[in-house]
């Protein structure tokens, strides 16, 4: 009794223990919202672990990049005072044989020979042999002696080489990844056509990726339709065809069209007996048997098998939701059937087609492993090239700075799918 | 499948041209997973038909060669490690998510979905950089922990799918009649989300299963996974062992497809949204 003696009357409600409804309410709230979090905690910081701060510290490398400033570090210094114009001073020599006598000692030269001829060709064997003639050089004046060992000391380009990749951050491989180069004076230009192959391998990216999209969209909307409006007991064994490709793995899908593909295979065959080899002859596109395996057309090919699933799924979800009313309304209101179905049908089906092709942008974007293996040298999407960069080049600012664009293109299209769809209604199956 | 009656000329025209178009697609869509099963009998080493014999050879290699059976057991091990860790990981996630809106929600959910969305060459690269500082390269708990992070997308996509039309009244029914919070997951939540957590936990073991990027930098050479042997064995010289190898996938994934829609029809069942 003491307790509702204490409450005052002043008509706000209370819950039993005498606080304010609205109170405890929020305290309710509070705590609802913290065992949620709580839920979410270990599957976020795993994430966060596992995956995010591996990619962070990846991309990092595109623009960090210390080999030259750790291990020429009093040449670093003496060149800031250089002018950048003439053949550098006798103490900038000085401070390079010093720089590459330890160099020599701890084994760099390899590696600094590697990151300077990023950006001049031809240096990395000079750099290696400067090296190892540098040990015999003990007193000054040191200029003429290191001219002497190879001309290359004697250009002013080479010294502004050394000197913009001082820094421990550099701009120079995300640079020309877009074709793009710094001059000594720090203006930004494009490289000579000759060296120019970046740009198109980004735009071979987005070019194939865009016609495999068109092309799982003009195979994949009739079917979606068709099993949307289909009888129950019809639809779900159509559906048989859709999702059991869908969920066979990508390396067997690809491995069986490289089977197919081969040259004289299963593929040739049957283009030779429907009559396609020889008409495709007849009209001059070809010249004897098709030589399918290693080329463009079994890319994406291959590619639109693949990804035919993942345009027409989301498509068919939205299609389901249409009521067949529509049409019969747009007919009996004189619409001719191609006419409704333009200006009815298919402007509902549109957020299904937004959803379906985004996706298949997206992870065509990223496609390494069919350009690999049913595709000729020419075929390699951007992800090729990063495999290439580390296992072949191990060039890891090149990686990461492809990784960069291609990282930038999915990113925004992730937004903007987030932003048109929803990630939280993705469907799968 | 009569075309109705009122149909106009054109209407009839178009309804036979879509089937067509249609059935054309869908032949498109199966045939090379077929195409592929019969060659696996070959008895020669091409790919070409008509076949000159038949042979279980290939089939012969694929089990008892140790380089093909020791890549399916790492495969397994792999793939049912990776599939716990994902489902446990992600289901709690997806209740967290569906209880109640917190900050920044929707940018979390954005980060814990993006493993789905990278790219997995910089997923590979980013992660065999970072787990070489931590020595967990050519490890198999280095294998697994990356996969967890790839397929934990898609159990907290459908987890989330079916918690969306799951009955919240009914935890708040079990707590209000004296249960403990996991009593009420494991007695109530659990029985009528486990559909969405099978297709989960099915969807996590097919990305490891049929992962090839990852490993292909992550895994040490002896320790290879088939999809990684097949990736190598493509590359470096052709055996029709691959397509045998295929074909025993093609029939795991059929196998996986027939349990999810067993899943799918017997959810619909309960809901009484039952078909025909």
């Amino acid at each position: 009794m003491a307790m509702a003696q204490a409450l005052p009357n002043d008509g706000v409600m209370r819950a039993a223990d005498g606080t304010p409804l609205k109170v405890a309410l929020a305290r309710a709230e509070r705590r609802e919202k913290l065992k949620a979090m709580a839920l979410v905690l270990p599957l976020f910081a795993f994430i966060i672990f596992s995956f995010v701060i591996p990619i962070i510290i990846m991309l990092y490398n595109a623009v960090y990049d210390p080999d030259v400033a750790e291990n020429m570090p009093q040449t670093v210094v003496a060149l800031k005072a250089w002018d950048g114009k003439d053949v550098p001073s006798e103490e900038v020599f000085a401070a390079f044989v010093a720089d590459m006598k330890e160099a020599q000692k701890n084994k760099q030269t390899a590696l600094i020979g590697k990151r300077l001829n990023y950006e001049m060709s031809g240096i990395r064997s000079k750099v290696v042999a400067t090296g190892r003639k540098v040990a015999t050089l003990d007193q000054a004046p040191y200029r003429e002696a290191v001219i002497g060992i190879d001309k290359v000391w004697g250009e002013p380009e080479t010294w502004a080489t050394i000197k913009r990749s001082s820094s421990n951050y550099t701009p120079f491989y995300v640079l020309s990844m877009l074709d793009l180069r710094q001059n000594p004076d720090g203006s930004i230009e494009n490289v000579p056509p000759d060296r120019a192959i970046y740009k198109s391998i980004l735009v071979r990216t987005l070019g194939i990726s865009l016609l495999v999209t068109v092309l799982t969209l003009v195979l994949g909307y009739p079917v979606a339709y068709l099993l949307a409006t289909s009888p129950q007991r019809t639809a779900s064994i159509l559906m048989i065809f859709v999702l059991l490709p869908f969920w066979t793995s990508l390396l067997v899908r690809t491995t069986a069209w490289m089977v197919l593909m081969t040259d004289g295979g299963v593929f040739a065959g049957l283009m030779h007996f429907t009559g396609v080899t020889w008409f495709l002859n007849l009209v001059g596109l070809l010249n004897g048997e098709p030589e399918l395996f290693k080329t463009r057309f079994a890319t994406v090919v291959a590619m639109t098998h693949i990804q035919l699933p993942f345009t027409l799924l989301p498509i068919y979800s939205v299609m389901k939701t249409i009521s067949p009313t529509y049409m019969r309304a747009a007919k009996s209101l004189g619409g001719t059937p191609f006419y409704s179905f333009l200006r009815v049908y298919v402007p509902q089906t549109l957020p299904g087609v937004a959803a379906g092709c985004l996706l298949t942008f997206i992870l065509c974007l990223g496609y390494y492993i069919t350009p690999a293996i049913v595709g000729g040298p020419t075929d390699q999407m951007i992800s090729g090239f990063i495999e290439r960069a580390i296992n072949s080049e191990n060039n890891w600012g090149k990686a990461s700075a492809l990784g960069v664009i291609l990282l930038t293109a999915t990113l925004i299209l992730y937004y903007v799918y987030n932003k048109l769809v929803g990630i939280d209604r993705m469907k799968l199956g | 499948m009569a075309v109705p009656a009122y149909y106009t000329r054109g209407e009839t025209v178009m309804y036979y041209a879509v089937r067509v178009f249609v059935a054309l697609v869908l032949l498109f869509l199966i045939s090379p997973i077929l195409a592929v099963m019969p060659l696996s009998f070959n008895s020669e080493s091409f790919f070409t038909y008509p076949m000159p014999g038949f042979s279980l050879k290939w089939y012969e290699d694929f089990f008892f060669n140790p380089r093909w059976s020791g890549a399916v057991k790492m495969s397994f091990l792999v793939a049912i490690a990776t599939t716990i860790l994902a489902t446990a990981l992600g289901t709690l996630a997806a209740l967290g998510l569906a209880r109640a809106n917190f900050p920044a929600k929707a940018t979390i959910m954005a980060i814990l979905i993006s493993p789905m969305i990278v790219p997995v060459i910089i997923s590979a690269v980013g992660m065999f950089k970072f787990y070489a500082a931590m020595d967990l390269v050519g490890t198999r708990l280095g294998i697994i922990l990356a996969h967890t992070a790839l397929a934990t997308p898609f159990v907290v996509i459908t987890v989330t799918a079916t918690l969306s039309s799951f009955d919240k009244t009914l935890m708040r029914a079990g707590a209000s009649c004296g249960a403990a919070p996991h009593t009420v997951f494991f007695k109530v939540v659990m029985p009528l989300i486990l559909p969405g957590m099978i297709s989960g936990a099915l969807f996590a073991f097919v990305t490891s299963f049929d992962e090839v990027i990852v490993v292909l930098f992550l895994a040490s050479p002896e320790d290879r996974t088939l999809p990684l042997q097949m990736f190598s064995g493509i590359r470096e010289m052709i055996s029709p062992t691959i397509t045998a190898a295929a074909t025993v996938l093609v029939l795991i994934s059929t196998a996986m497809l027939i349990t999810l829609e067993m899943l799918r029809r017997r959810s619909e069942r309960l809901r009484g949204v039952a078909p025909n």
